[in-house]
C-alpha cells in the first residue's frame, strides 16, 4: 500500500509536451482510474509513475518519498500490460517467478508465493504450460499473476481489458475488483479508455484530457456533478444529450445538458416534442431518439419494453432538478 | 485440373529440377571421382563405377591435413562465438537504446562490407603483424569477426526491433538489467535468427580463402581452403585431383550436417503467445 503523490509533474517528448503538469494525490488502498480519450497522456502518466518513462519536470512521491529518479523494479510497482507481455519462452511458473529469481528470492520462497497466487487467480492447472498455449482470458491471469507474485505497493493497469472479447471483458472486471478487496485493498492505478469501466471499478476516477486533469472524483460525483461538458459527455452511457441556441436560452445557459433517463415521454407538460427517428431496444431498457429541431436527436431512457413505434410525435418532460447548465468555456454556468 | 494447370505444374518441376542438378552436380562429381584412381579419374563417369578409400586415406594421413581440419573448425567456431556475442549486444544497443546518432552508426556499419576484401588486405595484414597475430588462428578470427560482424548485426538488429517492446519492459519491471534482459529474455526469443546469422558466419569463415593465404604461412597454422590450394602431388607436374577431390568432400560434409542439424531450430513463430495474438 502506498500513498502517491503527483507534484506539477511534466513530460515532453523532444518540444511536444505530453504530460502539462499535473498534480494529484491517489490514497493508500485506492483503487484510482485514469479515463480518457486516446491521445490524452493516460498511459504515459502510467508509465511515468512506473519508471518506464522520465519524468520531465514535477515531483513523484510514494508515500512521502521522491521516487523520481529510482528504477522501476525498486518502486515496489507490478503492472499489468495491454497485451499481458508474458514471457512467451517460459512457463506459466518461470514467467511469474521471474521477478523473484532476480531479486534472488529463496526457492521455497518462490514457489509458495507463485502457487499461492496462481490459488488466488484459479490457474495453478496451468502451471506447467507455455503462455501460447493458453487463451487470452487465461493469459491475462498470468499477466496478473506475475504481478501479484511481486507483493507490490502498487499495481499500475494499463488498459488490460482492451483485448479481450466483450463477455470475457466483464467476468474479469469483476475479478479485478474482486482482488482488489481480497489483496487488502492494495494501491491500484488503473488505465482505460472505457467509461464503463472506469465507473464499475474506481473508488475514484481521474478524467484526463489533452495533458492535464479536468476532474477527479468517485464515481457518482462525476456523473451527478461533472465540471465541465467534456466531462459530462465523456462520462455515462448513452452520452449525455447536449441543447444549445434557443434550447439552451430557455434555461439561461450556452449549453444544456441533460442524461438520457431523465427525460419523461409525455404529452401533458411537455417542454419539447419531436418525432421518434429511430429506437434500440435492449430488452430492459429502451432508447429513444427524438428529433426535436435541434442539431442531433434526444436520446431517451425508458424502463421495459419498447412500446412506442418509430414515426411517432410525443412530448417530452425534462425533470428540472437533474439539468446540467454550462456557459461558453463549457463550464457549469452559475 | 485444366491443362494450363497441368502445363504450369510441369513446368515449375522442370524448373526445380533444372536448378537443384545444376547446384548439386558439382558437388556430386567431386564425390564420384574422390573415389576413383589413377587414370580412371580422367575418364567422365556420370554413374558410380568404382569405389576406393585411398583417396580418403591419402588425405587424411597426410602430416597436416587432419591439423588443418581442426583449425578450420577452431577458427569458424571462435568466429561465430565472438561475433555473436559483439552483435547481440550491439543490436540490442542499435534497435533498443534511444541514442544521438544511431541512425548513422547504422549506415556506417553497414558501408564496412561494402569495402572489397583485397582493398583492405594490405591495411589489415600490417594491423595483424602489429598486433604479433600474423601465422596464428587468432588472425583470422579476428579479420573474419570484421568481415562477418556488419551484417550479423544488421540482421540481428532487424529481428531485435521486432520483438515487442512491452516484453523487455515486463522484465524492467521485474528487476532485469539490460544483461539479464538479453541473455534471459532476448536471446531464447531470437534463437531462430542466432541459429541463422551463426550459420552464415560460420560458412562464411570456413570458406574464407584470402585472409587465410594471406595471414598464415606455416603448413600447420592453415586451414581447409587453403590446404587443399596447396596439395601437392608427386612431381611439380601432377595435379593430385584424387585427393583434392576427397579432402573437398571432406570439408564440406561439416556443414551438410550442421545446416541438417540447425534447420529444425529455424522454427518461426517463437513469440507466439507472449503477446496478444
Amino acid at each position: 500500500m502506498a500513498r502517491i503523490e503527483l507534484k506539477n509533474l511534466r513530460k515532453s517528448f523532444g518540444a511536444f509536451d505530453v504530460i502539462k503538469g499535473i498534480d494529484l494525490e491517489i490514497r493508500s488502498g485506492e483503487f484510482m482510474v485514469f479515463v480518457g480519450p486516446s491521445g490524452c497522456g493516460k498511459s504515459t502518466l502510467l508509465r511515468l509513475i512506473a519508471g518506464l518513462e522520465d519524468i520531465t519536470s514535477g515531483d513523484l512521491l510514494f508515500d512521502g518519498d521522491r521516487v523520481n529518479n529510482l528504477v522501476p523494479s525498486k518502486r515496489g510497482i507490478a503492472m499489468v500490460f495491454q497485451s499481458y507481455a508474458l514471457y512467451p519462452h517460459m512457463k506459466v511458473y518461470d514467467n511469474m517467478a521471474f521477478g523473484l529469481k532476480l531479486a534472488s528470492a529463496g526457492e521455497d520462497e518462490i514457489r509458495r508465493r507463485v502457487t499461492d497466487a496462481a490459488k488466488l487467480l484459479q490457474i495453478d492447472h496451468l502451471l506447467d504450460r507455455l503462455p501460447k498455449q493458453l487463451s487470452g482470458g487465461q493469459r491475462q491471469r498470468v499477466a496478473i499473476g506475475r504481478a501479484i507474485v511481486r507483493d507490490p505497493r502498487v499495481f499500475l493497469f494499463d488498459e488490460p481489458l482492451s483485448n479481450l472479447d466483450a463477455a470475457l471483458r466483464v467476468q474479469t472486471r469483476l475479478e479485478i475488483a474482486k482482488l482488489h478487496h481480497s489483496m487488502n485493498n492494495v494501491t491500484m492505478i488503473y488505465v482505460t479508455h472505457d467509461q464503463v469501466e472506469a465507473m464499475t471499478l474506481a473508488d475514484r476516477i481521474c478524467v484526463l484530457r489533452d495533458g492535464r486533469v479536468e476532474q477527479v472524483g468517485t464515481p457518482a460525483e462525476l456523473y451527478e456533478k461533472p465540471n465541465s461538458i467534456f466531462v459530462a459527455g465523456f462520462i455515462g452511457s448513452p452520452k449525455m444529450n447536449f441543447l444549445t441556441g434557443a434550447f439552451a436560452e430557455a434555461y439561461g445557459c450556452h449549453t444544456l445538458g441533460i442524461r438520457s433517463e431523465h427525460i419523461a415521454v409525455a404529452d401533458e407538460g411537455a417542454v419539447w416534442t419531436g418525432t421518434v427517428v429511430h429506437a434500440e431496444d435492449l430488452g430492459s431498457d429502451n432508447y429513444l431518439f427524438v428529433d426535436i429541431g435541434a442539431a442531433e436527436p434526444v436520446i431517451v431512457r425508458q424502463a421495459g419494453k419498447l412500446t412506442i413505434p418509430y414515426g411517432t410525435k410525443i412530448g417530452l418532460v425534462p425533470s428540472p432538478e437533474n439539468l446540467h447548465r454550462f456557459d461558453e468555456k463549457g463550464v457549469p454556468a452559475a | 485440373m485444366s491443362a494450363s494447370r497441368l502445363f504450369y505444374r510441369i513446368g515449375f518441376y522442370i524448373a526445380v529440377v533444372l536448378i537443384v542438378v545444376i547446384s548439386v552436380f558439382p558437388f556430386y562429381y567431386a564425390v564420384l571421382t574422390s573415389f576413383k584412381t589413377g587414370t580412371a579419374i580422367f575418364e567422365v563417369d556420370y554413374w558410380p563405377k568404382s569405389f576406393d578409400l585411398a583417396n580418403y586415406d591419402k588425405v587424411l594421413t597426410q602430416a597436416t591435413f587432419p591439423r588443418n581440419l581442426l583449425n578450420s573448425l577452431f577458427v569458424a567456431t571462435s568466429t561465430v562465438g565472438l561475433s555473436l556475442l559483439l552483435a547481440v549486444t550491439a543490436s540490442y544497443a542499435l534497435a533498443r537504446v534511444r541514442f544521438r546518432g544511431r541512425g548513422l552508426l547504422l549506415i556506417t556499419i553497414l558501408a564496412v562490407s561494402m569495402f572489397p576484401q583485397i582493398a583492405v588486405l594490405a591495411g589489415l595484414f600490417e594491423l595483424v603483424r602489429y598486433l604479433g597475430l600474423f601465422n596464428t588462428p587468432f588472425a583470422l578470427i579476428f579479420s573474419y569477426t570484421i568481415f562477418t560482424l556488419p551484417f550479423t548485426v544488421w540482421l540481428l538488429t532487424t529481428f531485435m526491433r521486432d520483438l515487442p517492446l512491452e516484453i523487455e519492459e515486463a522484465a524492467i519491471v521485474d528487476g532485469a538489467t539490460p544483461w539479464v534482459i538479453i541473455t534471459q529474455v532476448f536471446m531464447p526469443l531470437l534463437w531462430p535468427a542466432l541459429v541463422t546469422t551463426g550459420l552464415l558466419a560460420f560458412i562464411g569463415a570456413w570458406n574464407e580463402y584470402l585472409f587465410a593465404l594471406t595471414f598464415t604461412s606455416s603448413e600447420t597454422t592453415r586451414t581447409v581452403p587453403v590446404a587443399i590450394a596447396l596439395l601437392t602431388g608427386a612431381s611439380d607436374k601432377e595435379i593430385p585431383w584424387g585427393p583434392i577431390m576427397a579432402a573437398s568432400v571432406i570439408v564440406t560434409v561439416p556443414l551438410v550436417v550442421l545446416v541438417l542439424i540447425f534447420q529444425r531450430k529455424i522454427v518461426a513463430g517463437l513469440t507466439a503467445g507472449g503477446v496478444k495474438g
